[in-house]
């Protein structure tokens, strides 16, 4: 069953038409990588997908909702989450505050003018520092992780907001070859939970992680399909694999 | 490994009681004069709270929080010249009304809308609807015009009249303590944690889920209910209220209060109303100076309190407060500390 659909998508900047009439469907617990070179117009997706954009035509529907012209607070409560390309944590507040607001996104005023979820989320917040591995960091201010400690810590907070799909752009940028191994291993889990969209530089990394792959080039669609078929296919080699 | 320390007793919270002391004890042992300075300042940190309230912790750069004070001065005035209303009961809950209700419309106005709106847009609209006012004041004259409602009468509290002096220096201090309790209260709360990550990632922010606007829009108009209450007791300690009580002269002199003792500590806002008034009245006293200094300090004080906030903005961007506290110190705990913790690693983590 599609989690998300994307119909006919373009995004035109003035005179620039960053996508063009893009088609895609993200399927549920699936893991889909969207790849293409410098230009292609992945990260234009991304934002339409997520809201810091919004498309000039087409639909975007997930879980059967409109959400092509929702702001990024209702698509985020309508079951999107966000990790940015470049990390985006609060590097003034500690690993511990970091998780905590993001649990707590979905509170009323009151309540957190009360403080009355702080003890109720403290078990969660230790899940996912421990799952992400980060509890030995949890009162250390987040700006004083290392890179990859960073990008695990704005994985946990875009999962912590339980959504139907995770969008992950370039989660292993600048990570060393074990950090990136240890990515995966955190990822994998997160299939029972959600869909997960990546964008990602590092082939290896993407052809192991996902089931399914859209390969974009110039904002157009180039190939879409499972992980082996869409490896295979030979517009993909000319147009992605050779500049890669 | 730093960390990021759990209130305890830090030494922000003895600066808040040893300041607390002083104002509680300093009244009683001063003259009249002193006291009536003293009332000023207690009036004037409630309009610096409101200040570092929006911008130490939300970030909404206002240049008008002077608006909010002024025209619930001049509320509170008019209905006590007009219709004969003195009760502070009355008066006090009015101008917090009055207040929050202005500062909720220059929110619609500047920070609600589809787009979060920039600082610049912010700093802007709040100034230019400060000053609007202020010209609208001086040229009215229902409200006095330039010369603007003097000869008000005392609060009164029942039969009791608050006649300027120890009453009214105490009802300051008391209003001062509850409303920065307050404010202390609501930034260590989980609405807190949102404004401390509006101020540092405010798009993060918006993509977690938080309707950034609205938050901002709250802390903004409950930081002019602030404005307001400390507008109407300033205008009835002082007998008077006038155009310059609206303008952007005293929105900036807000933020240089703040900016001084020290942005986002809540006290820094009350130090620096404190260091900055006393600087004021008592550097043209010191005749050893001479009389050039003397001089220059009586006729030139703007020009050495913008000279003042450069050297600051430059050299210690932590105002006064940077000197007893380091940037990391300013940062507090807002979730639950695991206990185990606590007893692992006891005093050195809490």
């Amino acid at each position: 069953m599609s989690l998300l659909t994307v119909q006919s998508v373009s995004k035109i900047y003035s005179t620039l038409t960053a996508l063009s009439s893009v088609d895609m469907t993200v399927r549920q617990n699936e893991f889909h990588g969207l790849i293409g070179p410098n230009g292609s117009g992945k990260s234009t997706m991304l934002k339409c997908l997520a809201g810091a954009e919004i498309a000039s035509s087409g639909t975007i529907h997930l879980a059967g909702r409109n959400i092509t012209r929702m702001s990024p607070q209702d698509r985020s409560r309508a079951g999107l989450s966000l990790k940015f390309q470049i990390t985006a944590i609060l590097p003034e507040l500690a690993v511990y505050d970091n998780l905590l607001i993001a649990l707590q996104a979905h509170q009323s005023f009151w309540g957190l003018l009360r403080s009355g979820s702080r003890d109720r989320l403290h078990e969660q917040v230790v899940h996912y520092l421990e799952r992400f591995r980060l509890r030995e960091r949890q009162y250390d201010l987040a700006g004083e992780l290392s890179h990859g400690q960073q990008q695990w810590l704005e994985i946990a907070m875009a999962l912590s907001l339980q959504p139907k799909l995770l969008l992950l752009d370039e989660p292993t940028a600048g990570m060393s070859p074990q950090e990136r191994r240890a990515t995966g291993e955190l990822l994998q889990p997160i299939r029972q939970q959600c869909s997960l969209l990546i964008v990602e530089h590092d082939l290896d990394f993407i052809k192991d992680m996902c089931d399914s792959l859209t390969v974009l080039d110039q904002g157009q669609i180039v190939a879409s399909g499972p992980t082996a078929d869409v490896q295979n296919d030979v517009r993909v080699k000319e147009v992605y694999l050779a500049n890669v | 490994m730093p960390e990021v320390r759990r209130t305890t007793i830090t030494v922000l919270t003895v600066i808040e009681l040893a300041l607390l002391s002083a104002a509680l004890v300093m009244p009683v042992f001063l003259d009249s004069f002193w006291v009536l300075f003293l009332t000023k300042i207690f009036i004037l940190a409630l309009l610096a709270l409101s200040f570092d309230l929006v911008w130490g912790y939300a970030g909404i750069m206002s240049f008008g929080q002077a608006l909010f004070f002024g025209v619930a001065g001049y509320a509170t005035a008019l209905l006590s010249q007009k219709v004969g209303v003195s009760s502070v009961f009355i008066l006090l809950p009015l101008a917090a009304a009055v207040g929050l209700a202005l500062a909720f419309l220059m929110a619609l106005l500047v920070i609600l809308g589809k787009r979060i709106p920039s600082l610049a847009f912010v700093a802007l609209g709040t100034m230019t609807g400060s000053y609007v006012v202020e010209r609208l004041a001086r040229g009215w004259s229902y409200v006095g015009g330039q010369n603007g409602i003097s000869s008000l009468p005392r609060l009164t509290a029942g039969t009791l009249e608050i006649e300027e002096g120890l009453l009214f220096c105490y009802m300051a201090l008391a209003i001062l303590v509850v409303i920065y309790a307050a404010c202390r209260w609501l930034v260590r709360s989980q609405f807190g944690l949102v404004l401390a990550g509006i101020r540092q990632q405010e798009s993060r922010i918006a993509f977690l889920g938080y309707d950034v606007q609205t938050f901002k829009a709250v802390i903004f108009s409950f930081a002019g209910m602030i404005a307001g209450i400390s507008g109407a007791l300033f205008a009835f300690h002082e007998g008077f209220v006038g155009p310059g009580q609206l303008g952007p002269v005293l929105s900036t002199q807000a933020v240089l209060y703040v900016l001084f003792g020290g942005v986002g500590t809540l006290i820094g806002a009350v130090i620096g109303v404190t260091v900055l008034d006393m600087l004021n009245y008592l550097l043209p006293q010191m005749t050893f100076l001479g009389p050039t200094v003397k001089n220059f300090v009586e006729t030139g004080w703007p020009i050495l309190l913008g000279l003042l906030l450069l050297a600051t903005v430059l050299f210690r961007p932590s105002g006064l407060m940077g000197f007893v506290m380091r940037d990391r110190s300013r940062n507090f705990l807002f979730g639950k500390k695991a206990e185990s913790d606590d007893t692992q690693s006891g005093e050195g983590k809490a």
